[in-house]
C-alpha cells in the first residue's frame, strides 16, 4: 500500500490529516483510539512489524505516547502518536495486537509510569523492583541522594 | 471483533522465596565491625607480642606474612565494563601481572583483590558487595578508571553509584577513562607497597580525617 493511499484511508476511516513525508506517516491519534488505530494499522494497512514504542515529557502539557510500525514490503512507516491530558498516566495497550509491544510498554512504564491499561504483565523490567518514581521524567531529581548506595 | 491479549506462561520470579540467601545475607550482616579474624589469633599474638621481646617475633612474622600476601595478589576475574578490556590486557602475556604473583583467578572465594573495572549501576551494587562479602579476609580493592572512582560521565545519571567507595571499602584509586594497562599496574604496584605495610591481623587502618 503507498503512502498516499493509506492517509486517504486514514481520513476516511478515522477523521484524521496523516502528514506524509516520503514513505513515512505521522498520525495523531486519540488516546481512546489508540488500540483501535493500532489494529488497522496491522490489519488494514499492513504494518505488521512493530518496530519501537516510546514517550516524551512535555512537562505541564502531559505526555506524549509514540509508536512506530512498519510494512517492510511495501514500504510503508506509520508513526503513531498520542497525547494524554496534563497529569494523566493512562493509555490503552497494544500487546492485544502486536506482542512485541509487551516489553516496550514495560520500559515505557519503568521509565514514564505510562500505565498500559489490559497489559497482561505491566512491572518494571530494567530498574529494580524497589525503585521510586520515574527517572525519564523530566520533574525526576536525578541527584537526590537516596539510600542505598546513591 | 474480539482480540485476545497473550497470557505469560512463565510465572515471574519471587526473589523472596529463596529463605537461604536471605539467612545466609542476615548472618554476613551480623559480624562484628573492624577485625573479622578469629580471637583466638589475635589473642595469642598480642599475648606474644606484649611478653618481653616478643615484638621481634611478632615483627618478623608479620613481616614474612606480609611479603607472602604482597608476592601473591590474586585478583578475581570481575569486569564490568570496558575498563575490563585494559584489566584483561593487563592480565594477557604483553603486560603479564603473573610476574608480580597476580593469578586472575575465578573464583571470589581464593582471591585477595577485586579490580572493580567498570560502571556500577544501583542494580548491580548490591551483587558486587556480594562478591566482596564472597572474598575471604583480608582483602583489598582496586577502583580502576573513573566511573568506579567517581560515576565518571554517568554521575549525574539516575541509575550510577556515584564511587564504588559508596558500597566497598577501597585501597587504590586508579584514574582513567578507561586507564591503560600501565595505569592499572602502577596502581597495582602501589596496592603491593601497600599490603608490605600491612599491620597484624587484617584490621583495616582507620582513615584520617581530613581538615
Amino acid at each position: 500500500m503507498t503512502p498516499a493511499v493509506a492517509a486517504s484511508q486514514i481520513q476516511e476511516r478515522f477523521g484524521i490529516a496523516a502528514s506524509v513525508t516520503g514513505a513515512e506517516l505521522g498520525v495523531v491519534v486519540p488516546t481512546e483510539r489508540w488500540q483501535e488505530f493500532g489494529e488497522f494499522a496491522k490489519r488494514t494497512l499492513g504494518c505488521t512489524y512493530f518496530n519501537w514504542l516510546t514517550a516524551v515529557d512535555w512537562k505541564e502539557q502531559g505526555l506524549e505516547v509514540l509508536a512506530r510500525v512498519e510494512d517492510l514490503g511495501a514500504p510503508l512507516v506509520v508513526t503513531m502518536r498520542t497525547r494524554l491530558q496534563p497529569g494523566a498516566t493512562h493509555c490503552s495497550t497494544l500487546t492485544a495486537v502486536f506482542r512485541g509491544a509487551g516489553w516496550m510498554e514495560r520500559e515505557c512504564y519503568d521509565m514514564f509510569g505510562v500505565v498500559f491499561d489490559g497489559h497482561p504483565d505491566l512491572r518494571r523490567i530494567l530498574l529494580g523492583d524497589d525503585w521510586e518514581g520515574y527517572p525519564l521524567r523530566k520533574d525526576y531529581a536525578v541527584d537526590t541522594p537516596h539510600a542505598p548506595y546513591r | 471483533m474480539e482480540v485476545k491479549g497473550p497470557v505469560p506462561q512463565i510465572p515471574p520470579a519471587v526473589w523472596t522465596e529463596f529463605k537461604d540467601l536471605q539467612e545466609w545475607e542476615k548472618h554476613r550482616q551480623q559480624r562484628p565491625e573492624g577485625d573479622k579474624h578469629s580471637a583466638l589469633f589475635e589473642a595469642v599474638t598480642d599475648g606474644i607480642y606484649n611478653f618481653p621481646g616478643g615484638f621481634v617475633v611478632t615483627s618478623l612474622a608479620d613481616g614474612f606474612l606480609n611479603w607472602a600476601r604482597k608476592s601473591s595478589v590474586w585478583p578475581v576475574t570481575f569486569g564490568l565494563a570496558c575498563c575490563a578490556i585494559e584489566m584483561m590486557a593487563t592480565f594477557a602475556s604483553r603486560f603479564d601481572v603473573e610476574r608480580l604473583g597476580m593469578v586472575p583467578w575465578a573464583s571470589p572465594r581464593h582471591s585477595d583483590l577485586m579490580i572493580v573495572s567498570g560502571t556500577v549501576t544501583i542494580k548491580m551494587a548490591p551483587m558486587l558487595k556480594r562478591i566482596y562479602d564472597q572474598m575471604p579476609d583480608p582483602k583489598w580493592v582496586v577502583s580502576m578508571g573513573s566511573c568506579a572512582n567517581s560515576g565518571g560521565p554517568f554521575r549525574h545519571g539516575y541509575h550510577v553509584v556515584k564511587g564504588v567507595d559508596r558500597v566497598v571499602p577501597v585501597d587504590v584509586y586508579v584514574p582513567g577513562c578507561p586507564p591503560t594497562p600501565d595505569s592499572l599496574m602502577y596502581g597495582l604496584l602501589k596496592l603491593q607497597e601497600q599490603v608490605a605495610e600491612f599491620q597484624k591481623t587484617g584490621a583495616r587502618p582507620t582513615p584520617t580525617e581530613l581538615p
